[in-house]
């Protein structure tokens, strides 16, 4: 590195920036000082960069899916791939643009006043948070809703790996809370360019929906919300596309199967409870694929920092957020989706779940020698 | 009664360099050091000063807090030099070898006829006392203490380790007379290879154990977990097998004689071999090992996962029995982490492709390969190489925050720093966990003494 970045140089305020461009490009030639000798090829950069490439053909579906929807809004048919895709590409683009400028400057000053290096964290936060936000939020919204989220959510607890809550989810329900003219109601799902409004005669598709709008799709087919051709948050809605990334997650172990084992376990449990005693008369696996519930399981409630560390703690959090989940879908019309309030609750008792479970591990092992 | 114990957790992280199986020399050095460093956690007290004549066997240092347990020279000789650094602390007593080996005579005694505490005061005498590690803390045995049993493990799996029947399998009846002799003192538990378990499934009086599995089944911490694990209050002790060889010649030759066999491995040694010397040999006495200069080398002492970094100029420590030469990893690496493979690098990560190549070895070197980051993967990616009953990173943590009650929970007693190397060594986040363990083994002793 140029001296002039180093500690004393004149342009030391860019120290963690400029570390994190070269350390971006190269693998440092740092050597072990202590402990252990010779370490993994593995390091975060690594692991989170499979978050992202999981997390493609999510978004990728999502650009295509919001030309798609717009086509239909305007009364257009057929599936025209690049015109949609290009379409949703241009729409979605300002929104990574605006997510990662604000949640990475954040991250660059933070990092520099801590005097760490940078991490990696928000790359994989910054990929996500266009995925759950509706397409035409304005983007001074998305703005303050990321440097919250950065700010408030990760920072001030010491910045990744420290926080507590999801900060792609935090987004998302700050916006949720702050602005929810703009995250409900039947039009703000769907790209319109400016001065546009649907075709009402020919949009005769499934009312808008998301994270929170899984009541909306009901009486949609199996089909259309399997593949996702169906409005709603960019990333959320092709639960094939989420699958192909929940594979690669699973085979890599980066994101627990248990964790997303419970989550359905969960919905399937509640969602046939609710069958059963004549709540509802929707049947139980199609639960899995309305909302937001397979991107919230696959993508968010996996996450290593904010989900339970024991491996039992892993299946009562899972569990809970599946039930939780479709327990509010059930009970709360005017409040249809619960997947982002489910998972962001759970992180909140994950370490209770933790403590729970250490706790109960050191007693049965007490217990055990006191026998022996 | 014998028990198989199959560890299914575990890594044997592929180094290349395995030393061949033949002695390829035997070092007389000139010059050995006693070093206090060798031992946790030690307050020598110097007994010679420069010019003393030693024979082999003759006390060097005490430990002021027990005077009883001295550290004898390994040669005969005329101490050299002492020296020392900061504050004067004292770094290393060099003695001079004699070309001809002189030794104390402690006198030939049949181990089986003794009492314990005729046990103890031999070994005392001898300076072979320091072989004996208590657990918890990792620490030189207590004299006075009465320890719940004695551990020893018969084989090691540690990266390049030497192979422990072939270092031990010619002093079976050396190693036999030192089992007989500390049986006086406690049970002795001796963890065997179940997959290779002459010579040591012959030893008597004592209880064998059979294991399987990967590294670290080999470590004696991971053993006694499976045995009987340490609770709060109790202490054992632990002796390796290069010191049960030194304490049965003690009482069948009636000498202190330290010499082993050491592997010399690692990718950077040149004819990976073993060769007979004593504790304390310096490092230059490796030249034809390394060959040129050696400046790009890292001399470790022990294994590449909890070895020392002993340095060019330093010396193997009294517990070794092996030397890994490793290259200094300082070059960058272009768009390493962003590469889809990485053929030359190891990973037991499965976003790498190592496993696709199982038998393969790896030219690894001393670089971190990535920043250092916070915790951010969760317990279970560690534990998946650890085959105890912990938390790792609950541990960590209670270290770090340097919280006692914590630490006891979570078990601390049980481990020691080297039982958690392999969660350093997959660590993605790059932290120095063995460090945090010892800082909390630090502080447990500051606060509990």
């Amino acid at each position: 590195m140029n001296p002039i970045f180093e500690k004393g140089g004149k342009l030391y305020w860019l120290h963690s920036t400029i570390d994190a461009f070269e350390t971006f490009l190269h693998v440092p030639g740092t050597v072990t000082l202590k402990g252990s000798h010779v370490r993994d090829a593995v390091d975060l950069k690594r692991i989170l960069i499979l978050v992202v490439i999981a997390a493609a053909p999510a978004a990728l579906f999502g650009m295509w899916n919001v030309g798609y929807q717009h086509g239909l809004a305007m009364g257009q048919s057929g599936i025209h791939i690049l015109e949609y895709f290009w379409f949703g590409f241009l729409k979605v683009l300002p929104l990574y643009i605006v997510s990662y400028l604000v949640g990475l400057g954040i991250e660059f000053a933070s990092s520099q006043i801590r005097g760490e290096e940078v991490s990696e964290g928000y790359l994989v936060s910054g990929f996500f948070i266009p995925l759950i936000v509706p397409v035409d939020i304005p983007l001074w919204m998305l703005a303050l809703a990321v440097a919250f989220a950065v700010i408030f959510g990760k920072e001030v607890f010491g910045g990744t790996g420290m926080n507590i809550w999801n900060p792609a989810l935090l987004t998302r329900a700050f916006l949720f809370f702050s602005y929810p003219n703009y995250m409900s109601g039947s039009e703000c799902w769907i790209a319109f360019k400016k001065g546009e409004t649907a075709v009402a005669d020919a949009f005769t598709g499934a009312t808008p929906l998301a994270l929170d709008g899984a009541p909306a799709q009901y009486g949609t087919g199996f089909w259309d919300l399997f593949i996702g051709t169906v409005p709603g948050s960019v990333g959320e809605t092709s639960v094939i596309a989420i699958l192909l990334g929940a594979i690669l997650l699973l085979w890599t172990g980066i994101a627990s199967w248990k964790i997303m084992a419970g989550c359905v376990a969960g919905a399937l449990a509640v969602g046939a409870l609710g069958q059963c005693a004549g709540i509802t008369d929707i049947p139980c696996y199609m639960q899995l694929l309305y909302g937001g519930f397979a991107f919230g399981t696959v993508f968010m409630a996996t996450d290593p920092v904010t989900s339970c560390q024991t491996e039992t703690g892993k299946w009562i959090y899972g569990v809970l957020i599946g039930m939780l989940c479709i327990t509010v879908r059930l009970f709360n019309p005017g409040y249809a989706e619960g997947m982002m309030l489910a998972i962001l609750l759970l992180n909140t008792f994950a370490p209770l779940i933790d403590h729970c479970v250490t706790s109960a591990h050191i007693n049965r092992k007490a217990k055990k020698l006191k026998v022996a | 009664m014998s028990q198989n114990i199959v560890l299914k957790k575990g890594l044997n992280v592929p180094v290349k360099g395995a030393a061949d199986l033949r002695v390829s020399k035997t070092v007389a050095p000139a010059v050995v050091a006693v070093q206090p460093s060798d031992f946790k956690g030690l307050v020598p007290r110097l007994l010679v000063k420069e010019g003393d004549p030693v024979l082999a066997g003759s006390p060097v240092l005490a430990d002021k807090m027990h005077s009883d347990i001295l550290f004898s020279s390994p040669v005969s000789g005329k101490v050299k030099s002492i020296v020392r650094g900061d504050k004067r602390k004292l770094l290393a007593v060099l003695i001079e070898a004699d070309e001809e080996q002189k030794y104390v005579d402690f006198g030939k005694k049949n181990p089986a006829e003794l009492s314990g505490e005729e046990v103890r005061k031999a070994l005392l005498e001898s300076g072979l006392w320091p072989f004996f590690v208590q657990r918890p803390y990792g620490i030189i045995a207590d004299p006075e203490a009465a320890p719940k049993a004695i551990f020893v493990s018969a084989f090691n799996t540690a990266p390049l380790a030497a192979d422990t029947k072939f270092c031990y399998g010619d002093e079976f009846n050396a190693i036999q007379a030192g089992v007989t002799a500390v049986s006086r003192i406690a049970n002795v538990h001796v963890s065997v290879n179940a997959e290779d378990k002459e010579p040591f499934c012959k030893l008597e009086n004592c209880e064998l154990h059979f294991f399987k599995g990967k590294h670290p089944a080999g470590n004696v911490g991971v053993q006694i977990s499976h045995i009987c694990p340490i609770q709060k209050g109790q202490t054992v002790w632990t002796v390796s097998l290069a010191g049960l060889a030194a304490i049965g010649k003690l009482f069948t030759k009636g000498k202190v004689d330290l010499r082993r066999k050491v592997a010399v491995c690692g990718p950077m040694a040149i004819d990976a071999s073993y060769l007979v010397t004593y504790p304390g040999t310096p490092m230059t006495e490796l030249a034809p090992f390394y060959g040129t200069t050696g400046d790009e080398t890292r001399f470790v002492s022990g294994d590449v996962l909890s070895g020392a970094n002993v340095g060019k100029d330093g010396y193997l420590r009294f517990q070794d029995d092996q030397v890994t030469l490793i290259r200094e990893g300082v070059e960058k690496e272009l768009l390493g982490w962003i590469r889809p493979i990485r053929y030359k690098q190891f990973s037991n990560d499965r976003s790498y492709f190592s496993w696709l190549m199982p038998g393969r070895t790896y030219d690894m070197d001393t670089n971190l390969h990535g920043g250092p980051r916070p915790f951010l993967m969760n317990d279970g990616y560690y534990a998946k190489v650890l085959p105890m009953d912990i938390y790792p990173v609950f541990l960590a943590k209670a270290c770090l925050a340097g919280d006692i009650d914590k630490m006891e929970k979570f078990g601390i007693y049980e481990v020691l720093p080297e039982d958690l190397a392999l969660c350093e060594f997959i660590d993605p986040s790059k932290n120095n966990i063995q460090d945090m363990i010892a800082k909390g083994i630090d502080l447990m002793l500051k606060e509990m003494a």
